[in-house]
């Protein structure tokens, strides 16, 4: 129902009132564009934090090569572990809950890669194809390494974004040409980026695990195995871990107390820890949003209030030429609504308006892209339009219904 | 919102206001005070009648009651033949819009409205649209002499100007009873002596006019005054002579 004869009323009676109207209405606004400034700075926390793990998958285990700190059955500490494609293979068929599995084999900084005029020294790293998955790479051109290649020990290789820009210059097309490793041909497949921008990892090329053992003189050995569990808890991640760690002492006969003969580290544990965080960090920005908002209702009933009873004598002059309460409340109410609401729709728009401003100029690392759930922003601004309704409400339910000469003495 | 009021009529449609053994008391804390110890009153339609009486004697109380400003506890009130009793506060808006125009000593007038919006508050609340109001509205400022100021705010007028606006007010709604309560009160002589004027060409028109003051000469331009004593009327004067028996003589 809308009447716009009762609309005219009210607007005339906030033009008449601009002071009483820019109070609550300011009240309202800056309680809901602290909550989204609130809201976006603790988003923002969080994605930096995640934006942090991102490069690499949060489910991952990765065991490296070690020495034997303890000595265990007649060998002494000291021994050198070297895992090799057998334990790759081992893992693989023995240990339940296993996603995905590679074996990596390095070749540390050093190694000139060279197309035509250009050159430089990078890192080879050869690998399963699996491992593409688990250090979460994304394909800018070609394609990845895949079981071909390692099957047969192709002699491709997938280079990064960096060394793409860096050997072939004026455009020139990498995929499908021939770059000399250590003075060994081998064929651009693909050109990849990490996300986490760590130049360690961008300073790199993968090839197969096998091409990298044959041409580079690697025999069997593995510098590393990492695995995925699949969505598993931290808890089952560390069962994994451990049966890993029992099963690899065995096979090389070292101490399953020693933690020295193989590194492991399980980044499930670690992201669970930070996921901790995470849920600290977003009750943290609930509580304080929770927080303004019982200040923004408490404002904004207290304004309704002294509203209604700074009204109370004009009511008690609308009650004495013919208005029924009912016309009085609802004139109250739309009131309150029409100002609360349009206050909170402004709040939300500035609100909303920095945290866009700012989102683009700020990424630092644990900061990054501050947003707001626009649903918690508008349920929010609902809620205190609810709560100034009701709170004008109470008090003008009793003004319209007392007798309009007590309202009359009202002064 | 404007609906045909029922009401069971009496026989005697000559008379306005018929009050039969009225009592009001308030409650402070545990204090009661007895403010009408038993009204009896006729009033007619067309009278203009004044009410005196000294500060407590209950004469602002009888006319909130009759202007259903406040309600009676006890007896019976009849205003233009309907009874009023167990009345709701919607029904007695509904009432007061149609049938009574108030003026209050302090004006009560809304301060942030012009002169115009405030003259066409009541007929607002008969549901009659802006522009037509607004016109009516001044129609009525011209009649109390106020056209030139239509917008001006409350407060940029004088007493007599906020109490012309007041009437006029008063009148817009087309009531059969205007209530002044002091309506001189905050007003010089000549001022107070131009709004009596304006109260007589009022009632020459045929509405019932209900004055309380404690002034005389105010008292005397009516066709009749009522004094009321102690919450009683004590004396009841038409034409300069005591019109019908008092109630004193009831309550012995």
């Amino acid at each position: 129902m809308f009447d716009l004869d009762k609309w005219q009323e009210i607007f005339n009676t906030i033009e008449k009132n601009k002071m009483r109207t820019f109070l609550t209405g300011f009240s309202v606004a800056w309680g809901i564009f602290m909550l989204i400034i609130l809201q976006g700075a603790g988003v923002g926390l969080q994605k930096g934090t995640e934006s942090q793990f991102r490069s690499s998958a949060t489910n991952a285990i990765w065991i490296w090569n070690g020495q034997t700190s303890k000595a265990y059955k007649g060998s002494n500490s000291g021994r050198q572990i070297q895992m090799k494609n057998e334990d790759y293979d081992f893992l693989g068929t023995h240990i339940d809950g296993i996603d995905k599995i590679s074996g990596r084999y390095n070749l540390w900084s050093g190694n000139i890669i060279s197309y035509k005029k250009e050159s430089g020294a990078y890192s080879i790293r050869g690998i399963h194809t699996d491992y593409q998955t688990v250090e979460m790479l994304t394909l800018v051109k070609g394609r990845f390494l895949n079981e071909h290649d390692q099957r047969y020990s192709r002699k491709c290789v997938l280079i990064s974004k960096l060394v793409d820009e860096a050997l072939f210059k004026h455009g020139e097309e990498s995929v499908g040409k021939y770059v000399n490793i250590n003075g060994v041909p081998f064929k651009v497949v693909g050109v990849f980026d990490d996300d986490d921008g760590r130049d360690d990892n961008m300073q790199v090329v993968y090839v197969a695990l096998s091409a990298a053992q044959r041409v580079f003189g690697g025999g069997r050995n593995v510098n590393g195995i990492v695995v995925t569990v699949g969505d598993a808890t931290a808890e089952e991640a560390i069962e994994i871990e451990n049966e890993m760690k029992a099963k690899m002492a065995a096979r090389h006969r070292f101490d399953p107390t020693d933690e020295r003969a193989l590194f492991f580290w399980n980044s499930v544990e670690e992201f669970t820890r930070f996921r901790k965080l995470f849920a600290s960090i977003s009750l943290f920005v609930w509580v304080i949003g929770i927080g303004t908002i019982i200040a923004g209702v408490v404002g904004v009933s207290n304004i309704m209030m002294i509203v209604v009873k700074d009204r109370t004598k004009e009511i008690g002059i609308r009650k004495a030429l013919g208005a029924t309460p009912r016309s009085i409340v609802s004139l109250v109410l739309q009131e309150a609504i029409l100002i609360t609401a349009f206050a909170g729709y402004i709040g939300l728009v500035l609100g909303v308006g920095l945290l866009e401003l700012i989102s683009d100029r700020i990424d630092t690392p644990f900061f990054r892209q501050p947003e707001v759930n626009i649903t918690v922003a508008i349920g929010a601004t609902a809620l205190l339009v609810i709560a100034g309704a009701l709170a004008g409400f109470i008090p003008a339910q009793r003004a319209a219904s007392i007798k309009p000469i007590e309202a009359l003495r009202d002064e | 919102m404007l609906r045909i009021l029922k009401f069971k009529c009496l026989t005697n449609n000559n008379v306005m206001i018929k009050l039969n053994n009225i009592h009001k008391s308030y409650q402070t804390g545990n204090n009661s005070l007895h403010v009408l110890k038993g009204i009896n009153l006729e009033v007619n339609a067309g009278e203009m009648v004044a009410v005196m009486g000294s500060s407590g004697s209950g004469k602002s109380t009888l006319l909130n009651i009759i202007g259903l400003l406040d309600v009676h506890d006890q007896g019976d009130y009849y205003l233009d033949g309907n009874l009023i009793k167990g009345m709701n506060e919607t029904k007695a808006a509904l009432l007061r819009n149609k049938f009574l125009g108030f003026v209050f000593q302090s004006f009560n007038l809304i301060s942030f409205k012009n002169a115009v919006e405030n003259v066409a508050l009541p007929l607002y609340y008969q549901g009659v649209s802006r522009r037509k109001r607004n016109k009516i509205a001044m129609e009525y400022l011209d009649r109390v002499g106020l056209l030139p100021w239509a917008d001006h705010l409350p407060n940029e007028l004088s007493g007599g100007q906020k109490q012309r606006l007041a009437i006029a007010r008063s009148l817009i709604g087309n009531p059969k009873v205007i209530l002044a309560d002091e309506p001189t009160g905050a007003l010089d002589s000549v001022t107070s002596s131009e709004v009596m004027d304006l109260f007589q060409e009022i009632n020459q028109s045929g509405i019932t006019l209900i004055i309380v003051t404690h002034e005389n000469d105010i008292a005397h331009k009516t066709q009749r005054i009522i004094k009321l004593h102690d919450g009683l009327i004590d004396t009841d004067h038409k034409n300069g002579r005591t019109k019908i028996e008092t109630n004193a003589v009831f309550a012995i």
